[in-house]
């Protein structure tokens, strides 16, 4: 990763870690739909960078999104989970080739970014929620709140890759 | 050794995730415990801060509506002084008799009500007299009950969390019950453990049952939504809508009983005893 990349990344993780602290995790649609937005830092990160230090960098994400939710480890499970798992979704979604050319998220076609994006999404909130809720007395709650969340988590993505897209003329 | 140390090579990536999820696994598992110290909670010096400044910033939306409660609380308070006037003085302050429940105030700085363990976290802590233990209510009603203490800031069990079990009554009728919440709506509680026997309508108010050393009895929390019960159960299920609001609590109270010491001592004798 080159200086300017590495300075990106760093400005993206504190950004979104108090963009999902002071205004995201306040919305609470109907009682219990919060987008959880922040996991775009590990969508964003570059395909060729080393993995080992995406699933630190993930895990410390998700921690500092629970130390301000007071909610254990269950981001930082997640995340790290997520990143864990990205290289298969990256091979799934953008096909084998994704190994040899860096793949660029906001170049690529519109069927393989849904595919990856929504992989990771629903994968982080579905573990996420089952360790939050903990319980198998509320299995209807864990897919409802995956469900409702992950599609405003989605559709948030969505909107802000292309709102931050530079258009290439 | 060599062969031992290419294994790790290769395998990195799966042993740093096997760990990283093995320790936040158990800070999850952490939390789950009532009462202890956590490092990990937003009551610690560097969150507490931030979120302290944060609300300092926000504060002043809120004060015209702040305003108005504590108006709306003065004036119930004021009738109610109104009508021990007439029938006794005010008794004189008597410096060794401690009254039974003591109170103190504190801002909520951070509240969370769409998780299923929710928790508020306060401005007051261990150094401003807060002690783990003490119920927490506000000028509507119940709240909840300090879990964890810090020096400066404190965290609150709210009654909006499924380990929350808080002993309660109707208040026409006194048959007692347990205070529960099934995750679904944050306006919305369950009393349960309220036998049959008892007569039942919507709008009858439930207060606190004073059958714990927490809260005094009498303590407002809500009324009867409607209720059911299963045939061949004995008891009623009875969800029961918050007088409080509580997506939007902005300063509670805290209620320290001076008398829990010795109670709980007094219940620990007997304990060991059988």
């Amino acid at each position: 990763m080159q200086t300017k990349e590495i300075l990106i990344n760093i400005a993206r993780f504190v950004l979104l870690v108090f963009l999902q602290v002071f205004l995201l995790n306040n919305i609470n649609l109907g009682g219990y739909i919060n987008p959880y937005v922040y996991i775009l830092f590990i969508l964003l990160y570059p395909s060729d960078g080393n993995t080992t230090l995406l699933i630190f960098l993930s895990f410390l994400l998700g921690l500092s999104v629970d130390i301000f939710e007071d909610s254990g480890g269950v981001h930082a499970a997640a995340c790290a989970f997520v990143a864990y798992i990205r290289p298969l979704v990256l091979k799934y979604s953008f096909g084998t080739s994704y190994e040899y050319n860096t793949i660029n998220l906001k170049k690529s076609g519109a069927t393989e970014r849904i595919l990856y994006v929504a992989s990771i999404v629903f994968l982080h909130h579905f573990v996420m929620f089952a360790l939050e809720i903990f319980s198998f007395g509320h299995t209807l709650l864990l897919l409802k709140s995956t469900l409702f969340s992950g599609i405003f988590t989605f559709v948030l993505i969505l909107g802000s890759l292309i709102i931050f897209t530079k258009k290439t003329t | 050794m060599q062969q031992i140390i290419y294994f790790f090579i290769r395998n990195k990536n799966s042993m740093v995730f096997a760990v990283l999820f093995i320790v936040s696994i158990l800070l999850t598992i952490q939390t789950h415990n009532y009462h202890n110290d956590k490092f990990i909670s937003s009551a610690n010096y560097v969150t507490g801060g931030i979120f302290k400044f944060k609300n300092s910033l926000t504060d002043y939306i809120y004060l015209g509506t702040a305003n108005e409660k504590l108006l709306e609380e003065n004036l119930i308070l004021r009738k109610r002084l109104e009508k021990f006037r007439d029938i006794a003085p005010l008794p004189a302050l008597d410096t060794i008799a401690l009254p039974k429940f003591d109170y103190l105030s504190a801002t909520v700085i951070n509240n969370n009500y769409s998780k299923t363990k929710n928790q508020i976290t306060l401005d007051k802590g261990s150094a401003d007299e807060l002690e783990i233990d003490m119920g927490v209510i506000s000028s509507h009603g119940l709240v909840g009950i300090v879990s964890d203490i810090s020096k400066n800031y404190a965290m609150v069990q709210t009654i909006l969390n499924t380990r929350s079990r808080i002993n309660a009554k109707l208040k026409k009728s006194n048959h007692f019950g347990t205070l529960i919440w099934n995750t679904k709506d944050p306006n919305v509680v369950q009393l349960i453990d309220i036998p049959r026997i008892a007569k039942i309508e919507k709008g009858d108010t439930i207060i606190t049952g004073g059958r714990s050393t927490i809260f005094p009895e009498g303590i407002l929390i809500g009324v009867v939504q409607d209720y059911h019960s299963d045939k061949d159960d004995n008891y009623y299920y009875i969800n029961v809508k918050l007088f409080n609001d509580m997506t939007s609590l902005q300063h509670v109270y805290l209620i320290k009983n001076n008398e829990a010491a010795e109670i709980l001592q007094l219940e620990k004798g007997v304990d060991d005893a059988d």
